[in-house]
Order: structure tokens, then C-alpha cells, then sequence
């Protein structure tokens, strides 16, 4: 090949050399860049081949999605048995709520979509409106789920259970712990002796002690620490330990979230005349958060995932739905099944909050844009 | 060298027999130092001899132990309000910038006048973009700080600091950080703003700035200010042997 020559300062910028760029150089870089490469690739591949054959027969093409019972399933096909789900499906979403009422679920998670959407995503049109649904939106949902107002029926916590149980505990435990987080992470940073030490008190206790202990407390001694006269249902009880339980960690994850801002933001914000308040709301908190987004997240994912822990104390959440399905003499023996869409149903809500906390890290991300 | 008119007798601020430590350490020795309004001071010596502290001491980033500071008429003391009225009349443009980094060059600069002097926003974002253009960065104002060169974040920290309308303009070795192409962007802007006629306290290691602008050179080595000169005579005929030394090896090197 003839190489041009070109005189000093007029080089012209060049196309890169064919298959080192695009769809093509990826696959020659990372799937072919050597004979061993290459052979892994291959058996890879064909390993990938029989894994999902089989993972999709037993899965999807042997399954039998409707039934009796067990027997009646296995007469029809080998594969999975989704009979036991689709036969409690009602059960595994709502638990023991009165059949009549379950609109009143329904209704309350959509609209959440809609109280959470101002929130999470701060450049949807009409956001202020949005913003004063969210507002209402506890009390609304409150009601609703609860009943005793407006006509309502009210409805016993005793029959709250399954994926509506999982979603009130998580979303109540995920919003009132990042507020009372960033409070004890300030309170931890504070300078005023009282404050800190509290605030080092109660996260570090939080944090020694097992979640399932602190469970137990809630089922069974709180009413003792509490002053007399309150009596807090037990799903209370339990939320308030949630919310306890997790702003701990929410608080350690912010305050190194704080600690990675340099000295120089407080210097500056401090020459500009800006006071705490001001400095915390403006400089300190945006970035804190920002920089502490994957930890944030992933104390929630955590959270909502150890909401699975309130069947020891008696609830129904959707473990205990599924033991209760499996106690059945007709649904005898199909754990696989039963667990398996219980993990389908945390993997879909875990993934989504992971997948959300992404998208905001890309967002905030202001250098270089 | 830009002679000054705006130079006057009013004193704006007077520092009395002042002393700081850090700990044990003894880092600022018995200053006494009066700036009048429009007069530019620049502050050398080695690095470690305290030049830097000695200007943050002025708007309270570090606090002093003994003697007086008097700014605008205000004497610093542990008093909050005192302290605000102090910041909010005093500037400050630091080594490394400190623009923050999640707002854009606009909001970087509108933040604090629209919180500290409850300016309402338009007002606020108007001199933001008068001061933005006096520092020729306009066409920057919706970027963040990350997206710029080092020149141009450090005149947007200027711009920042202007908009909050300060009487003192305090400059610790502004120009530091940044690559020698833009040095020359920045000292520009600061010989612009010198010739407004505001007050400025400059510690640096540009002599050439000090020659052109400065009123008075002050040497400055472990704690003590060792010399003060207009800078005809600071860099002719420096008195002091310690002087002479630092001279010779920052200009001949």
C-alpha cells in the first residue's frame, strides 16, 4: 500500500483502519481477538444452546399453566406445574383481603406510579401539579387500603398479605428512611455535641443489632418502651423498625457521601456568606447524594427484599402465602414453582430499582457531558 | 504599571498586632496591616511562610487568636451577624476554583445572591450575565463546570464572587493551578477588575502582575511580614536579605 505524504500541519484526520470500529470490531475484539477466545466462544455458545432448550421446555413449552392439583398437572405434561400459582394467583398478590374490595389495591398501586413519577423523574411536564398529588398521596392511599372512611369498608391488617404486604412495608420503609437517613447523617456531622451524639447512639445501635431481633421487639415489646395509651398495629410497628432499621445504614452511606466532598465547596459556599442551612440544602446535600446514589439504592434493595423477614413474626408476606400453598395436599411438593415466582417477583421490582438508580447516576453526572 | 486614581485614605481594612495558630504552631506573627479602599496588595514569600492564611483570616475562614481585625468598620469576632455582613462584602477566588461542580456557570453564580442577599431571580441572573461577560465567558453561562478549561473556570469564580457586588476582592494564587497558556486569561481579568477600582489582596508568584498593578509588595516568611514596598522599590532595592534571597530565586530562574 502507498503511503501519501502530506507537508507539516496538513495531515487530515483518517478513518480508523477497517474492523476496529462498530458491531463487526467489537465481535473480532472481544469474542475472536485469539484461537482460545475463539474455541471459548464456541463451546459457550453451544453450552448456552442446551441450557436454554431445557430451561424453556420446563419453563414454557412442557409447563402446564391449569389444573386441579398436582396429580392433574403431571397426567398433562412434565414440566413445571404454574397451576399452583394461577389457582392463588389472588392470594399471592393480595393476601386475605376481601375478595369484593381488591379494587381499592389496585387503584392505590397505579396512582403511586403517578404520585412517585414527579419525584423520580424531575423533568416531567406538569410536575408541580404531580408533585401536590404526591403530597395527598399518602393519606389517600391510607384510606383507601384501610378503609373505615368515606363508606369504606375497613379492613384488619390481619388480612393484608402477599406482593400488596411486600409493597406497603418497602415503599413505606424506602420513603420515611432517606428523609430520617439524611438526618442522622447531618446530625452524625453536626457540631453540637447533644445532636451528634445522639445521632451516633441511635445508628450505631440500629446497626448492631439483627433485623430479626429488632422484629421481634416490634411484634412483642414495643408497647413497653412506647408511652401508655399508644397502641400501634403491628404493621405500624413493624414499618417504624423498618424505617429505623435501614435510615441507620442510609445515614453511614450519606456521610461518606459527604466525607468524598472537598473542603474547597464548604470554603467557597462559606466566603459567598451562605449559612448551614443554605450550604447543606444547596451544596452539601446535592452532591452527598449524588456521589452516595449505589449506596442509597442498594440499602433499599436490601430493605425491600428483608421485608420477607415479617413471616417469622406472624405476616403473610409472599413466603408465607407460598408455604401456605404448599401446605395443601393438593399443591404438595411444588416448592420449585412457588418459590420461583416469588423470586420472579423480587427480581422484577430489585432490577427496576437498580435499572432507575443507573439512569439517575447518568443523569447527575455533570462533567464531560 | 497602571497607576492608581482610585486609591484613597478611607481605610477598609485594618489589622492590629494579630496572631494565629494552628495548634501548636505558631503560623501568623503580630500582623498589623492597613489596606485602603482601592488599594491592590500583593503578598509573596515561600510557600509555608503563611500568606494564604493570613488573607483567609480576613473573611474568617480561619480564625485568629489574638489581635484585631477590622473590616469595613466590622471587627471580627465569633458573632454570626458580624461574620455574614463581613462575607457578603468580601470576595474571595481560590487556587483550586471550588465552583460547585452541580450547577451549571449561571447558577454557580447566581446561587448565593439570590439566598445571602435575597436578590429575586432575575434580577440575580441579569448581573450574573453582565459580570459573565465582563470576564468574556457569556456564551458558557448553561454549561457546567466540568465542560470548561481551567482559565475559564477560574474567571467564572471571579465572575461568581463579583456578583455578589463586594467591596474586597481577596485572591489566593489564583493562577496556581493553571496550564501557563491560561494564566495570562485570568491575570487579564483581574488587571480589568484592578482598574475598576476595587480593593484587592492578591497573594501570588506573578511578579510580572505585582509590577503592573500592585500599589504595595509585601514579603511575607515563617509568620512575619518582613517587608512592605511600593513595587518600584520592593524589586530594585529589597531591603532585607530574605527578601533578596526569594527575589533572586523566583526571577532568575
Amino acid at each position: 500500500m502507498s503511503r501519501k505524504t502530506y507537508k507539516p500541519g496538513n495531515y487530515p484526520d483518517l478513518p480508523p483502519p477497517p474492523g476496529t470500529v462498530g458491531i463487526h470490531g467489537w465481535i473480532k475484539q472481544n469474542l475472536f481477538s485469539s484461537i482460545n477466545n475463539s474455541l471459548l466462544t464456541i463451546i459457550s455458545v453451544v453450552l448456552l444452546y442446551y441450557f436454554i432448550d431445557g430451561i424453556i421446555g420446563w419453563f414454557f413449552l412442557d409447563a402446564v399453566f391449569d389444573a386441579e392439583s398436582k396429580i392433574a398437572c403431571r397426567k398433562i405434561d412434565d414440566g413445571a406445574c404454574w397451576a399452583v400459582i394461577t389457582r392463588r394467583v389472588g392470594q399471592f398478590v393480595y393476601g386475605f383481603y376481601p375478595e369484593a374490595e381488591r379494587w381499592r389495591i389496585d387503584i392505590t398501586f397505579l396512582t403511586m406510579f403517578l404520585a412517585f413519577a414527579p419525584l423520580l423523574y424531575p423533568d416531567i411536564p406538569k410536575r408541580k401539579w404531580l408533585l401536590y398529588f404526591s403530597l395527598i398521596y399518602p393519606f389517600f392511599a391510607f384510606v383507601l387500603i384501610m378503609g373505615g372512611y368515606f363508606g369504606l369498608q375497613k379492613i384488619e391488617y390481619s388480612l393484608f398479605g402477599g406482593f400488596m404486604l411486600t409493597v406497603i412495608l418497602g415503599v413505606c420503609g424506602i420513603v420515611c428512611s432517606l428523609p430520617l437517613g439524611i438526618l442522622l447523617a447531618l446530625g452524625r456531622q453536626s457540631k453540637l455535641t447533644v445532636v451528634r451524639t445522639l445521632s451516633v447512639c441511635f445508628i450505631e445501635f440500629m446497626r448492631g443489632v439483627p433485623l430479626i431481633t429488632l422484629l421481634f421487639v416490634a411484634s412483642s415489646m414495643l408497647n413497653y418502651f412506647l408511652p401508655p395509651g399508644t397502641n400501634f398495629s403491628i404493621l405500624v410497628r413493624v414499618i417504624i423498625m423498618f424505617t429505623f432499621f435501614s435510615a441507620a445504614y442510609i445515614a453511614e452511606v450519606i456521610r461518606g457521601g459527604i466525607q468524598a466532598i472537598p473542603k474547597g465547596q464548604y470554603e467557597a459556599a462559606d466566603a459567598l456568606g451562605m449559612n448551614y442551612w443554605q450550604k447543606t440544602r444547596f451544596i452539601t446535600l446535592p452532591q452527598a447524594l449524588k456521589i452516595s446514589i449505589p449506596g442509597i439504592v442498594n440499602t433499599f434493595i436490601g430493605l425491600y427484599k428483608d421485608t420477607t423477614l415479617v413471616v417469622v413474626i406472624g405476616l403473610l408476606d409472599p413466603l408465607g402465602i407460598g408455604r401456605a400453598a404448599l401446605a395443601d395436599t393438593k399443591w404438595n411438593g411444588l416448592s420449585t414453582e412457588t418459590y420461583l415466582f416469588v423470586a420472579l417477583f423480587f427480581f422484577v421490582s430489585c432490577f427496576a430499582m437498580s435499572r432507575y438508580s443507573l439512569w439517575l447516576e447518568n443523569k447527575l453526572n455533570t462533567d464531560q457531558k | 504599571m497602571v497607576t492608581n486614581k482610585n486609591k484613597s485614605t478611607k481605610p477598609v481594612i485594618q489589622i492590629k498586632e494579630m496572631h494565629k495558630w494552628f495548634g501548636n504552631f505558631h503560623v501568623l506573627k503580630n500582623i498589623s496591616l492597613g489596606v485602603n479602599q482601592g488599594e491592590r496588595i500583593v503578598i509573596c514569600g515561600p510557600s509555608g511562610s503563611g500568606k494564604s492564611t493570613l488573607i483567609r483570616c480576613i473573611n474568617r475562614l480561619e480564625v485568629h487568636q489574638q489581635g484585631d481585625i477590622i473590616v469595613n468598620n466590622v471587627e471580627l469576632t465569633g458573632d454570626l451577624k458580624n461574620l455574614e455582613a463581613i462575607r457578603s462584602d468580601v470576595g474571595m477566588v481560590f487556587q483550586s476554583f471550588n465552583l460547585f461542580p452541580h450547577l451549571t456557570v449561571l447558577e454557580n453564580c447566581t446561587l448565593a445572591p439570590i439566598w445571602v442577599k435575597k436578590l429575586p431571580k432575575k434580577d440575580a441572573e441579569e448581573l450574573a450575565m453582565e459580570l459573565l461577560t465582563r470576564v468574556k465567558i457569556p456564551e458558557q453561562a448553561l454549561k457546567y463546570p466540568g465542560q470548561l478549561s481551567g482559565g475559564q473556570q477560574q474567571r467564572v469564580a471571579i465572575a461568581r464572587s463579583l456578583c455578589m457586588q463586594p467591596k474586597i476582592m481577596l485572591f489566593d494564587e489564583p493562577t496556581s493551578a493553571l496550564d501557563p497558556e491560561m494564566i495570562k486569561e485570568v491575570l487579564d481579568t483581574m488587571i480589568e477588575l484592578a482598574e475598576t477600582g476595587m480593593t484587592m489582596l492578591v497573594v501570588t508568584h506573578e511578579m510580572g502582575f505585582a509590577k503592573k498593578v500592585a500599589d504595595s509588595v509585601i514579603f511575607m516568611d515563617e509568620g512575619e511580614i518582613i517587608e512592605q514596598n511600593d513595587p518600584k522599590n520592593f524589586f530594585n532595592n529589597p531591603k532585607n536579605d530574605r527578601t533578596k534571597l526569594f527575589l533572586s530565586q523566583i526571577l532568575n530562574h
